[in-house]
């Protein structure tokens, strides 16, 4: 696969997440009619988004956790594929990574860095993938992946110019307590 | 192989190879910097972040903490050099500087070890103007405490020393050709020896006249502000000299006395072009060596 396959295949699993004033973050299609993001993108229990192919849809918040920074969203009619997960082997700091969404409103902008350094940091002592990567606000939600394409974890914050990113094991750890949603 | 599968298992193999020879120092307050094993027992690291002269520590790839003495400073390039008990920890593969261009992907690796992935920008001289040492201008960001640590060629050779502390703008990197020139001096000196005068200096402006008057076309020069009692300043340069060049070679601040003297060698006589009193004089002077830090 070279960067461009890796974006296109990233962007399928994207969505757009958008506000009265437009982009205010990005989203993972995590299971048909489910959508995963960061918790301080959705602040109003419905949000409109737009799919990779351009289809407008209406979201409802059906679930929202400000400590873990997540939020399950609701899509009656989406179908689409989930994402491949990234195994259990160990990140290798240095290896490369990409983060696809939209900052500053720009669509499907691809990232590209590399894993900066593994284990647990501050903020809030949680397990955090720290990425040399640059993200803006937009990138939030989005899809952290590796090389394959595989996913690794939703893109959060930046901290000190890093870019974290909350590890896919954490979402599916959130997403299982989520109601209605099959586990 | 999957050709981006396989840059990135290179990149993360070139981490991990360098970041067996890379220590954290700490010598500063709060964040520590990171140092490169480049030489047996010797470990390099960015000299602005090495505040002590005493009680410096590193801590090895293991995390085992231990002792290091400053053995050389050289406050131009920005490398400090410790002597450590670095049994066990792997010297560092230094790479062919000369062979780095301008676009060549590379990798910052920080004490952890931390990673940051960039390209090099541009091989300059850079701020210091430093005669025979192009820096290497990084696109890459250098996060806190990746100052010292080693620049990292996509096979995993040390082809620089990273500092954040040469530039107030710019991530640079010192080329290891001259950082292993600095390993060589302590190595068969004992000690990193720099040229030196004995003058502190300010930059000054020739009034339009003078400059006529003596068919001089730079503006800029600098003034002797002060000159060392005992140094080789004080055979012939007086406060108020305005120095106009060293062996021909203007002197337009005084970044350009330090970097002139440093390529030349200790015991050398150099001839000053100096306005004293409104007349222009030859002054010779022998370029000694700086005594150490009194301290």
């Amino acid at each position: 696969m070279d960067l461009s396959a890796l974006a296109q295949a990233l962007r399928r699993i994207t969505v757009e997440l958008r506000g009265a004033a437009g982009v205010v973050g990005s989203g993972v299609v995590w299971a048909p009619e489910w959508i995963v993001t960061n918790a301080h993108v959705v602040r109003h229990p419905r949000v409109a988004l737009r799919l990779a192919d351009g289809r407008q849809r209406d979201a409802v918040v059906a679930a929202r956790d400000t400590t873990a920074d997540l939020a399950a969203l609701h899509v009656p009619d989406l179908d689409g594929a989930p994402p491949t997960m990234a195994g259990v082997e160990p990140l290798r700091v240095g290896s490369l990574i990409v983060a696809l969404g939209h900052p500053f409103g720009v669509s499907g902008a691809l990232t590209a860095g590399v894993v900066h350094a593994i284990g647990p940091i501050t903020p809030n002592g949680r397990p955090w993938i720290q990425a040399d990567l640059r993200l803006a606000p937009g990138n939030s939600g989005g899809p952290l992946a590796d090389s394959r394409g595989h996913l690794l974890g939703l893109n959060t914050m930046i901290a000190g110019g890093l870019a974290l990113a909350i590890p896919v094991s954490v979402v599916h750890w959130f997403m299982r307590g989520v109601a209605g949603h099959p586990a | 192989m999957d050709k981006l599968l396989a840059l990135s298992d290179e990149l993360a193999a070139a981490v991990e190879r360098a970041g067996r020879a890379v220590v954290a120092v700490h010598g500063r307050p709060r964040v520590p910097s990171t140092g490169v094993h480049w030489h047996s027992g010797l470990i390099v690291t960015a000299n602005h972040t090495v505040q002590a002269e005493d009680d410096v520590t590193v801590t090895r790839p293991d995390g085992v903490s231990t002792p290091a003495t400053v053995v050389g400073r050289d406050s131009t390039l920005d490398v400090a050099v410790l002597r450590v008990d670095a049994a066990g920890i792997p010297v560092a593969d230094a790479g062919d500087s000369d062979a780095v261009r301008v676009g060549h992907m590379v990798l910052a690796v920080g004490a952890g070890p931390r990673a940051s992935w960039g390209v090099v920008s541009a091989i300059d001289a850079g701020p210091g103007r430093i005669p025979g040492t192009d820096f290497f201008t990084l696109d890459l960001t250098l996060y806190p405490g990746f100052s010292g640590g080693p620049l990292v060629d996509a096979r995993g050779s040390v082809v620089g020393l990273n500092t954040s502390g040469a530039s107030r703008y710019l991530q640079l990197a010192i080329p290891a050709k001259a950082v292993s020139r600095v390993v060589h001096d302590v190595v068969s000196h004992g000690r990193i020896p720099q040229g030196y005068l004995g003058v502190s200096t300010q930059p000054v402006r020739i009034p339009d006249a003078l400059r006529e008057r003596l068919g001089r076309a730079r503006r800029a020069a600098v003034i002797v502000v002060d000159v060392e009692a005992g140094s080789p300043a004080a055979a012939g340069l007086l406060i108020g000299d305005v120095i106009l060049s060293l062996e021909g070679e203007p002197v337009t601040d005084p970044f350009d006395l330090r970097a002139l003297l440093r390529s030349r060698p200790i015991g050398q006589r150099v001839r000053a072009s100096v306005v004293r009193a409104g007349q222009l004089v030859d002054v010779d002077l022998t370029i000694g060596e700086r005594p150490p830090r009194g301290r």
